[in-house]
């Protein structure tokens, strides 16, 4: 559970990127979690809910746009969505580790009044 | 870009930013100084001060190796591993369930890295949180121990793909705890491909000739 801490270094990222244009609000964040980022989406708006009170995003919402894993098979050349924890090829059926996506943590954007 | 009075600022960060260039500092740090720097990482109780016990002991006169430890509260580890010859540095996180970036500069400047060839940092007993903190190492080795259960790797799959290497420990218990072997290295083989993996027992010595040959290749590229 370290959505906490995470959710902390979003809102010192964002905020005095909103007070630099002028912003007093943010009524929205925007962020991406990728499938292998090692975050629980429901734990990180647990912990925009918990924190926000008394910041710049307090009342506002948290978007998160889910990144699926997309890999590489380097034998076929190929890329394909996993389905399940195992990266298997559906061409040749063999395991892989290029990670083309999905351990993205990004702040996409945040809205201001 | 505008819409009902809002105004959308792009961002575009990621939100580990600060934490990634701490760690590239460190890297850059720890090549000057040539060394082979090791994340460590496992559940609580998998074996990682014992196999850095038996490491310590055996390659002492093979490689200078120090070690930064850490645990949310207490010194044991750094106890057990000090009078070994290795300087030892224990970091406290205070309840902060993994080591950040940051927390290994601050550890790293109270060792005498130009003595040291290797680097052991000693991870946080977790399986989640560290898996996506870079420290600035070369290699994470994540450790799972047969008395884990063969389907570990599949319940933590992210820590498994970010591996370089993959130590099963504890092998000495491996039949009285019925762990199944071949089920097990299925599953890490196939959720870490790029893994090499080692089966050791830190207390009987078994497979623990392999994993010193991986340092002393490791350390010299």
């Amino acid at each position: 559970m370290h959505e906490v801490s995470i959710m902390e270094n979003i809102l010192s990222i964002v905020e005095p990127r909103a007070r630099a244009v002028g912003a007093n609000r943010i009524t929205r964040i925007t962020v991406r979690v990728g499938e292998l980022s090692g975050v629980a989406p429901e734990a990180l708006e647990f912990a925009f809910q918990a924190l926000t009170p008394g910041t710049l995003a307090e009342g506002g919402d948290l978007v998160i746009e889910r990144i699926p894993v997309r890999c590489f098979c380097k034998t076929c050349r190929r890329q394909f969505q996993p389905d399940g924890p195992f990266y298997i090829c559906p061409d040749c059926h063999e395991p892989t580790n290029e990670i083309l996506s999905g351990r993205e943590l990004e702040i996409a954007s945040v809205e201001i009044p | 870009m505008s819409s009902n009075n809002t105004t959308t600022v792009p961002i575009d960060e990621p939100v580990h930013a600060l934490n990634d260039r701490i760690a590239a500092q460190n890297r850059q740090l720890f090549k000057q100084h040539g060394l082979l720097v090791l994340n460590l990482l496992s559940s609580p109780g998998s074996g990682k001060t014992a196999l850095l016990e038996r490491t310590l002991t055996d390659l002492k006169d093979h490689m200078r190796m120090g070690v930064i430890v850490g645990d949310l509260q207490t010194d044991n580890d750094a106890q057990r591993l000090s009078g070994k010859g290795a300087p030892v540095k224990q970091i406290m996180t205070q309840d902060v369930c993994h080591l950040e970036a940051s927390m290994v500069a601050r550890a790293a400047a109270d060792l005498p890295l130009h003595d040291l060839n290797v680097l052991f940092i000693e991870n946080v007993g977790n399986l989640v949180c560290p898996a996506t903190y870079d420290l600035g190492e070369d290699l994470r080795v994540v450790l799972v121990s047969v008395t884990e259960g063969e389907d570990k790797p599949l319940k933590y799959p992210v820590i498994f793909k970010n591996a370089h290497v993959v130590l099963v420990t504890k092998v000495d218990l491996a039949a009285a705890v019925g762990f199944d072997r071949d089920s097990a290295l299925n599953n890490i083989r196939r959720i870490a491909p790029q893994a090499t993996v080692l089966e050791v027992s830190a207390r009987t010595g078994t497979g623990m000739e392999a994993w010193y040959h991986l340092l002393k290749v490791q350390r010299r590229q």
